[in-house]
């Protein structure tokens, strides 16, 4: 390709400035599609087209009186249409989101998406009531985010900044005149949104406060003229352009304080269109004669002349120019292209290409022209790298890559990332121009979409299988990229109502499986939103997180999914709010019966009950036939001190339980503890002080045989059966404690004791009686008699027993016992020895 | 700082990390509240997180004041912070309350803020809200600090209930805290390949493992290719084995720790021993306490708290001979070789101090292990434990009851008695209820139904498991030597803890297969899981020795620890144990935590 031809299309507004306009799609749409009978309207970023029949035109219609909008891509061909039933509207204009905006002239704003489908509707301000809209205007705040500005038919200006946050604020009102607003214009500054409006001559401009005065402004202008008729803004909102009625087109400062230049149209009747193209020209476009006319900032002027109606779309840089048949893009050459490509361009990137070329020709031409950039070949390649970008011929591509490709080689330490990306993002620039998807996007556009909004761009357009691509190809991040978009597919899955339920669930977790990143809750909710519960349910069962799980179903008002799920998670935190919004949500009853199949949850009711509500435990306990626990909860409450005054009660109500509950043995113990209750007040009333109420059985009889009561320790023993062993010890214990040795004596030589003899030894010697001890050793049982010698230190006679025991394990437990080196020490040792003779 | 945790760095596994991850986590969120502070500690942690961040480290992030949290006003302090730290207790909330109203009372200008530890909980919060503070309270955040370093190879995550809440109240709360306490130690650690673990909550805390692991590998996308450091963890549900914490412990800790009790590495023991005896008579004793903190920073202790008792004395006096022949004979020495001795004597003073503690110690555990009283309880437990006169109604306990000693003492022997038995005669349960609230009062009764219903007090059924298991795991060795054991049973003298019997199958060739038809004996389900772990970076070549993580879930003795510690100093073993626990026990903490008397 010849540098003749590729810049065949250039045309020079000024020094070094040159601008382009090529073609980038031929329209796909119906031969019957003529822009002059339609208002049409594209969103930015490359995005949909949508149009509808212009009213104010005569042509023959078809079908019934009310308007069609058809939707279609940027390579035309159609994604919907349908037909609109509202108010009439006054503005039609895309949101950079993609969403198609109606302003309706009852002062309504009706927002579509790109397939048509209906999303909402709001009303701009109650103010405008009677007065119609007129006239509206649909613009980009710095932000990026869509506002709109709407005109009353008696010229009072309402502003929404950004749609998706509808705040209205009225704009201060023109002086009052009898002249009509002739043009008017937004412009969206950082923290500022104003109107610039033109009223035959005079200018102003209006603020976001109702009760400021505007002043007349007084641009300079040198040419007479009587009415400004068009004003356009620049994306940056820096520059403004006025059309006047004497044919001049005045370009300065959106201050109005510089004058760039001022230029003749020689066409003295309104434009169609006045748009800034980028921040360095300004086109107008006159339907009478299908005239485009483009203005530099300094003055130079080009014209074109196209045989059909034509719309002019604005993005950041260039203009989109739609016709019947194309769809062409106008911009400024981007500075790097300019220097490769530009005739006679010394540049190290146009010679590069040059050696480039000649290398695929085989032409020893090659090297000189390496030669020539050997100094620069660094920013050689990075220019033939950054110029690709611009360009969207795929043969100027290759040629380019070709050529930063060759001029590598002769780097030794070149970093090829930057390569590696270009190409990266040029594939997938090309994949998204491609007609079929039809996003006329450019590299500079891209990079200030953001990858990520792509992707969404994709994603709306149902585009998921190359989304997908894209996002494996770009390595972005999974949560970002790949999980996202499968997110969104599932989401539009479920959105589907003629699909099966079981079918849409499976697909979607075989599809997406674990996946990290991926929220089952979140498609789950669409499918709820959708009305598909059942769905919703479903696709829960996938969901890892439990939280999220839970808190879904419960809004479905799946309470036993809900209450299980909650289990599941082993989270105790996520079942008590499960519990307690059911609580709070079901009839008690119904609630009772829902959360006792849950053997945990019932639990945890039980325990948070325990804590706040002890009159719903018992019921608990009741419903579930639990008398044990019952009974335990009576006996819990008789010993607290405070509930002292109705602990028979309690009891006899433990008791009852117990019997329910068949544990008669239970039952009897609290009924032995009543009646001991009643005997022990009994006591202390006698006593005249508490000493009694409260204690054992055990303590109680030892309290008596303490105060020597024996007879009714006797009593007492038999009513409460205490048994023959224990009462002994009683009785021992007692009399240690009295130091009634001689009542212990005749004691032991009552009956024969049932606990043995040692017992007296012990009691004696922890009284450190050692002389009563004494007493009751031989009357010890013989396997006890070693040990207990040797507890009362009869250490001599301890070992002579073992001896005659012939027990060589308590000798030696005597000897070490024994002080060494004693003489009884010497005779233990001669008995351990006589016994290991003997052996 | 170096010092602080050295004792915990040395294994294969550096604890250290746990001790610097929470330290900086609790650092970052005082550093949320800018000025001085006063810290309100639940009591049952103030100990727990000293392990973490001493006074001094606190006192760096301007923590000027710390009080114990109690249902009553707070002390007059001059702070712009008060921060409560706690765990999500409902009880301590209404403390809490308490507190803040009062204070808030008075008027002064400062901020509340209360620290879950570990975890925020839906109650609590409601339950401030219900007292009305929660509108006073500024920050609420979480403390997560699931598992507080012991040791080198120990860690705990100090919660006491957590055996009886999941056994008796069938609250599976603290499994879930396991379960994060495991995601912690793998986050810190990386992935463990291999799974092995007995019993019902073991099964629960490992599927809540599986189950937070997919939910947090959900959320984080990108994760480092960690490698494991921890070859295999074992799971032991407490119910599998009630048998040890029932036993006395006959090592040095376990014993200081059975009788004096071991908190958070810490003792308290009767002074007299520590002081010479013109010390003892003089009457300026501030304290009647000896406080004395026991981890392997303190060398001597390092190498007998593992020993039998019976093997403490003689290495304290064979240490104490060394010590004295180097502090000896100074005379006779070269000037380099004096030198050399001034150079060691702070080292040996250091040693000689620890050896003078360790023997004041083990002469107030013999005063006690020489009594009657303490060598007859152990002999009936012996005798259980190899089923002796299991039976009947036992005339020892009978004898307890008489004199009514303490209760939880009592039903410890009824317990073991029983589990040894597997189950009591209809009889003998009944005779022992009878009696104990005949003594004890009706209170017991209530002690008994909980019992019962963990399991610990049951009817003796058909097979008699014990039996079988005695056998088969050989849980009660004859004739095995103290001093220089050749087998875990030395920890109880004859019995070897069944838990650390089933850790010993664990890394033997095999595992658990040899073991199948004990394994059916033992309650709850059996795992025995390789969890596929994203680029098995695990396998680790066969020489270098495994890592064992053994996770008690209900608690677990220093016995048990000793135990394990043993068999990785065998010389033909090839395993090193981490021991991890819900909390340190003992049969006495153990029962009480149950019966919540």
């Amino acid at each position: 390709m010849s540098a003749a031809m590729l810049t065949a299309d250039w045309f020079l507004l000024g020094r070094d400035l040159y601008f382009r306009k090529f073609e980038i799609y031929t329209m796909g749409w119906h031969q019957d599609i003529n822009l002059e009978n339609f208002i049409a309207t594209s969103a930015p970023y490359g995005g949909p087209i949508a149009i509808r029949r212009d009213e104010q035109k005569f042509i023959k219609v078809q079908g019934s009186g009310q308007p069609i909008i058809s939707i279609f891509s940027g390579s035309g061909k159609q994604i919907t249409s349908f037909k609109w039933t509202r108010r009439p509207i006054v503005c039609m204009g895309w949101s950079n989101d993609e969403k198609l905006i109606f302003i309706q002239e009852d002062g309504w704003v009706v927002l579509h998406d790109m397939f048509g489908q209906y999303l909402h509707t709001f009303e701009i301000s109650k103010k405008i009531q009677d007065a119609k809209i007129i006239d509206a205007r649909i613009f980009t705040n710095p932000h990026n985010q869509t506002g709109v500005a709407v005109m009353t038919s008696n010229f009072k200006i309402f502003l929404i900044k950004n749609l998706q946050d509808p705040k209205t604020r009225q704009l201060s009102e023109l002086i009052k005149s009898s002249l009509h607003p002739t043009s008017w214009v937004v412009i969206s500054e950082d923290n500022n949104t104003e109107v610039l409006i033109a009223r035959e001559k005079e200018l102003f401009r209006l603020k976001q406060d109702e009760h400021h005065t505007s002043i007349m402004l007084e641009p300079d202008i040198s040419n007479n003229y009587s009415s400004i008729l068009e004003m356009a803004v620049s994306f940056n909102a820096r520059h403004v352009a006025l059309f006047t009625d004497s044919g001049y087109l005045w370009l300065g400062s959106s201050n109005l304080r510089t004058k760039y230049c001022e230029t003749d149209t020689n066409i003295i009747h309104k434009p169609k269109q006045l748009v800034w193209c980028g921040n360095e020209s300004v086109v107008a476009y006159w339907e009478r004669d299908n005239t485009l006319f483009i203005v530099g900032k300094h003055g130079q002027k080009m014209m074109y002349t196209y045989d059909s109606s034509v719309y002019l779309t604005a993005e950041i840089d260039g203009i989109r120019i739609l016709s019947n048949t194309q769809h062409e893009l106008l911009q400024k050459v981007p500075d790097v292209v300019q220097k490769i490509f530009r005739i006679n361009s010394t540049d190290p990137g146009s010679f590069l290409l040059e050696a480039s070329k000649h290398y695929q020709k085989r032409s020893h031409r090659a090297n000189e022209y390496i030669c020539l950039v050997k100094q620069d070949l660094k920013k050689a390649v990075e220019q033939c790298i950054d110029a690709v970008g611009y360009e969207f011929d795929t043969e100027v591509q290759k040629m380019l890559i070709r050529a930063a490709q060759f001029g590598k080689c002769f780097i030794a330490d070149m970093d090829s990332t930057k390569y590696v990306n270009m190409i990266r993002l040029l594939r997938v620039l090309n994949a998204v121009r491609d007609p079929k998807i039809g996003i006329p996007l450019t590299f500079t556009q891209l990079q200030n979409l953001t990858q990520k909004t792509l992707l969404d761009r994709l994603i709306t357009r149902k585009e998921y299988y190359l989304a997908l691509h894209i996002a494996k190809y770009l390595q972005m991040p999974e949560e970002e990229g790949s999980s996202h978009i499968l997110v969104h597919w599932a989401k539009y899955k479920v959105s589907q109502a003629h699909l099966e339920e079981e079918t849409v669930a499976r697909v979607i977790a075989e599809k997406l499986g674990y996946t990290p990143g991926i929220s089952y809750s979140e498609i789950a909710s669409t499918a709820s939103q959708c009305g598909r519960k059942k769905l919703a349910i479903k696709l829960l069962d996938y969901e890892s997180k439990a939280s999220e799980q839970v808190k879904l179903l419960l809004e479905l008002t799946e309470n036993t999914p809900a209450l299980s799920k909650a289990i599941e998670s082993g989270d105790t935190d996520l079942v008590y709010m499960v519990i307690l919004k059911l609580r709070e949500k079901m009839a008690l009853g119904d609630f009772k019966m829902t959360i006792r199949a849950f053997p945990v949850a019932q639990s945890l009711y039980i325990k948070y009950c325990k804590e706040h509500n002890t009159q719903a435990l018992n019921e608990i306990y009741i419903q579930e036939d639990d008398f044990s626990a019952q009974a335990q909860t009576f006996i819990m409450e008789s010993l607290d001190e405070k509930k002292a005054h109705m602990r028979d009660s309690l009891l006899t109500s433990a008791a009852e339980a117990y019997r329910k509950g068949r544990k008669d043995m239970h039952a009897s113990m609290c009924d032995e503890y009543l009646k001991l209750l009643r005997y022990q007040r009994s006591l202390d009333e006698k006593l005249g002080q508490p000493k009694y109420v409260g204690k054992s059985v055990h303590e109680t009889c030892l309290l008596l045989l303490k105060s020597n009561d024996v007879k009714s320790a006797e009593k007492f023993r038999n009513e409460y059966k205490i048994p023959d062993k224990r009462y002994w010890w009683l009785r021992i214990q007692s009399l240690a404690h009295l130091e009634d040795w001689g009542e212990l004596e005749k004691f032991s030589k009552g009956k024969k004791s049932p606990i043995g003899y040692a017992p007296f030894v012990d009691i004696c010697l922890e009284k450190n009686n050692k002389q009563e001890a004494l007493k009751y050793l031989p009357k010890v049982s013989e396997d006890l008699k070693v040990k207990y010698y040797i507890k009362a230190e009869c250490l001599e006679d301890a070992a002579k027993i073992a001896f005659e025991q012939k027990d060589i394990q308590s000798l030696l437990y005597v000897q070490s016992k024994c002080p060494s080196q004693s003489s009884l020490s010497e005779k233990v040792n001669s008995f351990i020895t006589q016994l290991d003779n003997r052996k | 700082m170096a010092s602080h945790h050295s004792h915990l760095q040395g294994g294969r596994v550096d604890i250290s990390l746990i001790q610097t991850t929470a330290r900086n986590n609790l650092i970052s969120l005082l550093e949320k509240c800018s000025g001085p502070k006063a810290i309100v500690w639940d009591n049952s942690l103030a100990g727990p997180v000293g392990l973490i961040a001493q006074y001094a480290v606190l006192r760096e992030h301007s923590v000027t004041k710390m009080f114990p949290l109690r249902p009553k006003s707070l002390p007059e302090a001059d702070v712009a912070h008060v921060i409560f730290i706690t765990r999500p207790k409902l009880h301590l909330m209404d403390y809490v309350g308490q507190n803040v109203h009062a204070d808030s009372r008075a008027k002064t200008k400062k901020q509340y803020h209360v620290f879950f530890v570990p975890k925020k909980s839906l109650l609590c919060m409601e339950r401030l809200k219900h007292i009305g503070v929660f509108g006073s309270i500024n920050l609420v955040e979480e403390f997560r600090c699931e598992l507080f370093p012991f040791d080198a190879d120990v860690v705990s995550m100090e919660i006491s209930d957590v055996f009886r809440e999941y056994t008796l109240e069938n609250d599976p709360t603290y499994l879930y805290q396991t379960a994060q306490a495991i995601i912690f130690l793998q986050k810190l650690y990386g992935p463990i390949p291999k799974v092995w673990g007995k019993g019902a909550a073991a099964r629960q805390v490992w599927d809540l493992v599986t189950r937070l692991q997919r939910e947090k590998n959900n959320n984080v996308t990108t994760r480092p290719n960690q490698t494991s450091t921890i070859d295999q963890i074992l799971l032991i549900d407490r119910t599998v084995d009630l048998i040890t914490p029932l036993a006395t412990q006959l090592t040095y800790e376990g014993l200081i720790d059975e009788i004096f009790g071991i908190n958070n590495s810490t003792a308290h023991f009767p002074i007299d021993n520590f002081l010479s005896s013109e010390e003892r008579t003089s009457e300026s004793l501030s304290e009647d306490k000896k406080q004395i903190i026991l981890n392997s920073a303190d060398k001597l202790f390092a190498d007998i708290r593992d020993k039998n008792f019976n093997a403490v004395g003689a290495f304290l006096s064979k240490q104490a001979k060394t010590i004295s022949t180097q502090l000896d004979n100074t005379q006779e020495r070269s000037v380099q070789e004096m030198k050399l001795y001034v150079q060691k004597l702070p080292q040996i003073l250091v040693k000689k101090k620890a050896l003078s503690h360790h023997t004041a110690i083990a002469e107030c555990i013999k005063e006690v292990t020489d009594s009657y009283d303490f060598l007859d309880t152990l002999q009936t437990e012996q005798e259980f434990l190899n089923c002796i006169e299991v039976d009947k109604a036992s005339p020892y306990i009978e004898d307890l009851i008489a004199h009514a000693k303490p209760l939880v003492k009592v039903l410890r022997l009824i317990c073991l008695q029983c589990i040894t038995s597997s189950g009591l005669k209809p009889k003998v349960l009944e005779h022992y209820k009878k009696e104990l609230v005949q003594v004890y009062g009706i209170q017991a009764l209530l002690a008994i139904t909980k019992l019962e219903k963990v399991g610990l007090l049951k009817i003796q059924s058909g097979t008699r498991q014990y039996t079988v298991l005695r056998k088969a795991l050989r849980l009660t060795m004859e004739d095995t030597s103290e001093i220089n054991p050749t087998d875990i049973s030395y920890v109880h003298s004859v019995y070897a803890p069944l838990s650390v019997r089933l850790a010993e199958q664990v890394t033997k060739n095999g595992g658990w297969k040899q073991l199948q038809d004990v394994l059916g004996l033992l309650p709850g389900p059996t795992l025995d899981e390789s969890p596929a772990i994203p680029n098995t970076l695990a396998q680790n070549n066969s020489d270098a020795p495994q890592v064992v993580l053994v996770f008690f879930i209900g608690g677990c003795t220093f016995a048990e620890i000793s135990a394990l510690r043993f068999l990785s100093q065998q010389e033909d073993s090839n395993v090193e144990f981490l021991i991890a626990t819900t909390k340190l026990i003992n049969g006495t903490s153990f029962l009480e935590s149950i019966i919540e008397l």
